[in-house]
């Protein structure tokens, strides 16, 4: 037991020795949340659009005022034919032309409908729906103003009520994302690759022909990073909490039980991936494509795995990142306890079994 | 320049002979593009409705019938109550509850105002958005639909605009479209700054740096020569996610193929630039991966491929100038989408040349053969 | 006597550690100069300043009558440098690091395909030329290093280290090919550790904490401070203990 602690103490200094990578493993969580809480949003603010009116006349310019002083857009260019709205567009600065006919007042004051036209540079297509969707409604409410309707009869009242997030934060989704995305980074990838290189230095090999364990060997390479990784975990919860204004509404204990159950899994999947290679290329690229690349898209983190093809909802079944964004999901912003929880706890123990179970079969057919 | 050549033909012969490597390299982002373009889907579909209908009438039955027949939405479950449905809220297994109070047609013939709840799931914020509006127009619709059955159409008034919408460049709102240029870009990156930045610092952990140190090459010799078979290999992924992306998800190429593959070339020599300069000052692999990494990272996510620039607070936009991705995604979407033709995209042309140059003077002056 | 490498009170400090402490000495054509020392005596240092890998922080140094703080790539032109580390590519084979060898030196393909010939005659490496180096026994992968460091006819030639961890008859034909090279006018500088290795050697210099404690023929050290070998010497010196 001594051995073995003596050994956690050199992977220990290991760690400690190398600054910059320290630096970027608790870097790398900060910046991720930071970026993700204030920069990266879809809310539209003064998005650049031209403007081709052909009428110029009382209303096209009112509604033209109204767009600009919505907050929504901000008038880029006023174009005098159709043809400068490819040039424009094909500049990509601009991300919406309004056009108004050349008959708009006339025809609004003759009460046949006055057309305006619409045109989204959909190659940025979120940004596109948005965008037309401002400006019809902006458009929508001047025509509204200008004609008060009796109040009609039977109407249907719909009240929404968003559950769990009523402001719609966008840091919900995300803060979860993350921290599944780090954990797994830390935990699955360094551990392969530090075990990779023992391998490749050769020191793989003056360490197992040392009286320690070949479980004791890989439990000492594993410690230090779940003890990272949880430090890591507890950081952007904290961040998450007193930073972005998460909720925390449900067990601590429970939430810090299933982090240290997924590190648990992490590591497994990283010392399964370095039972396959003895090179750190290789441990390092398997980690970054079969584990990093899936988690991002195909946990639900950033796309809904709704949306997807059917296959690949079947696929996202096996990321271990998506039962563990829905169980800190489940935990800090809806409260819930283990009982509802369960059915993502038993999956992701399962994984680690399979994991744990495959490393050992192929340690058994060849040494480390 | 014959050394250059005999380091060009040493790298692509270790790349060749690294047969796990190099599947990965040509075979991986290929995979990826697929996977991801598919993946990568913000669209909002199949959610799963609950509904709670304590007024059973005609017309919450006709109402929930609308529901069932809308493609978007599938009804999970009847609830009696409003607790039981909100306990398919806490157990995920429905998105949105609509809730029909009792007296719902009683009150709509005698008061002519009703009322209906939804309880939206938001922790996605934005798809409970798209989600409730959705569900919201649906119900509009059903009370137009009311409304012209007992009460005839009234006249058109003056003062109706019309808005006709045309989605230029993307009509049918394809997220593949959207998404394809960018993917391909993001996974150029990825591999080439990725393995690149392993390079060199790997030559310096098995001892043959220093071998290399003690010879006479030059230091411009020795990072052309690392320079050149990475950006081969990456012109060859670019072709193979090109081919994919013509081909397989049918995204135009309006503009000029050369003027894509011209700022291919410029974007790979940066990434792999980039790669050779993390790698130079880094002492082991695991450094030089996180550094890689951690660039990469924010790359990706400033570049506009998750979420519009435009949108961003200014210090991000301001951080935006230095991310090559961002520029290199507005070429694809702007020269493959639009058509655009040099002119147009010369800002990026102009500020990925200034990157590349830096940072290849970088990797240079960080290339030390004597410390 | 032409003298190939001159060092002059040259010294290297990282921080307040002095690694190498004014030393002082010269080599002559054609000579195999010894290195000798305890880890850390500041062996490799002094070498590697002499190769132009780390400037020096004080004292003068020539090499093939090139400065080492100006004229470091004018240096490694005419030097040959093998280190302790293993240097040659294992994932190419023999036949493809002598080629991205030379080619590195600057030599011509018709050069670099005679070279080749006569190396692996002469190693006797004709059936694994295009094997990969990875799977050559460590003996063999050291006389291969050497006679790639010996490719371009350097006038001088850095072995840092070369032989550890292979047998004593392994290194005895290791010597051979640098009595070979030496006899042909290569001056070969040498650090090792190995006390029988240092007989071998034409003179020797023992490093003691960064500094040069004894300079001369192994058989003048020996008679001087009264001792049969160079390990006898070598422990008066470096551990302050006689073996009488």
């Amino acid at each position: 037991m001594k051995r073995f602690f003596s050994f956690v103490h050199k992977e220990f200094l290991h760690i400690f020795r190398d600054k910059r990578t320290l630096l970027i493993l608790f870097g790398l969580p900060f910046v991720q949340v930071l970026l993700f809480g204030f920069a990266l949003t879809n809310e539209i603010s003064y998005a650049k659009i031209a403007i081709l009116d052909n009428d110029k006349g009382m209303h096209s310019r009112k509604i033209t005022h109204r767009l600009l002083s919505s907050g929504y857009f901000r008038l880029e260019e006023n174009l005098t034919t159709y043809a400068d709205i490819e040039k424009a567009f094909r500049k990509g600065k601009i991300k919406m032309v309004v056009v108004f006919p050349q008959d708009f007042d006339s025809e609004y004051e003759r009460s046949k409908g006055a057309h305006i036209q619409l045109l989204a540079d959909a190659s940025e297509q979120n940004t596109a729906i948005s965008l037309v969707n401002y400006a019809s409604a902006i458009i929508g409410d001047y025509s509204a103003a200008q004609n008060p309707v009796a109040s009609s009869p039977m109407m249907i009242d719909v009240r929404s009520r968003m559950v769990f997030n009523p402001e719609l934060k966008g840091a919900f989704v995300f803060v979860p994302g993350v921290m599944a995305m780090v954990l797994l980074l830390v935990s699955a990838m360094m551990t392969s690759v530090t075990i990779a290189r023992e391998k490749e230095m050769g020191t793989m090999e003056v360490l197992s022909v040392s009286p320690l364990t070949q479980s004791q060997i890989i439990f000492g390479k594993v410690l230090p990073y779940l003890l990272l990784s949880f430090i890591n975990g507890c950081l952007i919860i904290a961040l998450g909490v007193w930073v972005l204004d998460m909720p925390m509404n449900g067990n601590l204990l429970l939430l810090l039980t299933e982090t240290l159950l997924f590190i648990f899994l992490s590591l497994s999947i990283g010392i399964f991936i370095s039972t396959l290679t003895d090179s750190q290329l290789v441990a390092m690229f398997a980690s970054l494509v079969i584990l990093l690349m899936p988690t991002i898209f195909l946990s639900g983190f950033i796309f809904p795995i709704e949306s997807m093809p059917k296959p690949l909802q079947v696929v996202s079944n096996i990321i271990p990142a998506k039962y563990f964004i829905a169980i800190v999901k489940g935990i800090m912003i809806k409260g819930v306890g283990i009982g509802y929880l369960l059915k993502e706890t038993l999956i992701l123990l399962a994984m680690a079994g399979l994991f744990i179970f495959m490393s050992l079969r192929k340690l058994k057919t060849r040494s480390l | 320049m014959r050394r250059i050549l005999f380091l060009v033909e040493k790298e692509f012969k270790q790349i060749l002979r690294n047969r796990v490597l190099l599947r990965m390299m040509l075979i991986t982002p290929i995979l990826q593009l697929i996977l991801l373009s598919y993946a990568a889907n913000f669209e909002v579909k199949d959610l799963q409705i609950t509904i709670v209908d304590s007024d059973h009438s005609t017309y919450s039955r006709r109402l929930v019938s609308k529901f069932s027949h809308i493609e978007n939405f599938h009804i999970s479950t009847y609830e009696p109550s409003y607790k039981q449905a909100s306990l398919q809220l806490l157990k995920n297994s429905s998105d949105i509850v609509l809730v029909i109070p009792p007296h719902f047609e009683r009150d709509l013939y005698r008061n002519n105002r009703a009322e209906v709840q939804l309880m939206v799931n938001a922790i996605d914020g934005s798809k409970a958005g798209i989600a409730s509006g959705y569900a919201a127009s649906i119900i509009r619709d059903f009370n137009a639909e009311i409304l012209t059955e007992n009460f005839p159409a009234p006249p058109l008034q003056n003062g109706q605009v019309m808005i006709a919408n045309q989605y230029w460049y993307n009509p049918q709102l394809e997220y593949k479209t959207f998404m394809v240029p960018g993917i391909l870009f993001e996974l150029l990156l990825l591999i080439g700054g990725l393995i690149a930045s392993l390079n060199i610092v790997r030559e310096k952990e098995v001892g043959t740096m220093e071998q290399l140190n003690v010879t006479p090459i030059k230091k411009y010799q020795f990072i052309i020569g690392k320079l050149t078979p990475f950006v081969i290999i990456g012109l060859v992924q670019f072709t193979a996610g090109l081919l994919v992306g013509v081909f397989l998800f049918g995204i135009p190429l309006e503009g000029s193929i050369l003027l894509m593959y011209m700022f291919a070339l410029l974007f790979l020599l940066l990434c792999v630039g980039l790669g050779l300069f993390i790698s130079n000052i880094s002492q082991t692999m695991q450094q030089a991966m996180f550094a890689a990494f951690f660039c990469l990272v924010l790359f990706i996510l400033l570049s506009g491929l998750f979420a519009s620039t435009e949108n961003m607070p200014l210090w991000a936009q301001y951080l935006n100038y230095l991310n090559p991705l961002k520029y290199i995604i507005e070429v694809g979407r702007n020269v493959m989408l639009k058509g655009s033709s040099f002119y147009e995209v010369q800002s990026q042309f102009f500020a990925l040349s200034l990157l590349t140059v830096l940072i290849l003077s970088l990797a240079m002056w960080r290339y030390r053969k004597t410390v | 006597m032409e003298k190939v490498v001159i060092a002059d009170k040259l010294t290297k400090k990282f921080g307040n550690f002095i690694a190498t402490n004014e030393i002082t000495f010269a080599v002559d054509k054609g000579e195999i100069f010894g290195f000798l020392g305890a880890n850390g005596a500041g062996k490799t240092t002094a070498m590697r300043m002499l190769c132009g890998l780390l400037k020096p922080s004080s004292g003068d140094a020539k090499v093939a009558g090139f400065d080492v703080y100006t004229q470091t790539e004018k240096i490694k032109e005419r030097i040959g440098y093998m280190s302790q580390k293993f240097s040659l590519y294992e994932d190419l084979t023999v036949r493809e690091n002598i080629k991205f060898y030379g080619g590195i030196y600057g030599l011509r393909l018709p050069a670099i395909k005679s070279k080749t010939e006569y190396i692996l005659e002469k190693l006797s490496l004709g059936e694994v030329a295009d094997t990969l180096v990875a799977s050559l026994p460590l003996g063999w992968k050291q006389r291969l290093a050497f006679s790639i460091a010996m490719l371009h006819e350097p006038p001088v030639v850095f072995l840092d280290e070369p032989t550890g961890g292979v047998d004593p008859i392994t290194r005895r034909q290791f010597w051979d090919m640098l009595y070979e090279a030496a006899s042909n006018g290569t001056t070969i500088f040498i650090t090792t550790h190995y006390m029988d290795e240092a007989e071998y050697c034409n003179r020797v210099s023992i490093m003691v904490d960064g500094r040069i404690q004894a300079l001369d023929t192994p058989r003048r050290l020996r008679e001087q401070y009264g001792v049969e070998s160079m390990d006898g010497v070598f422990q008066i010196l470096a551990r302050g203990t006689s073996t009488k």
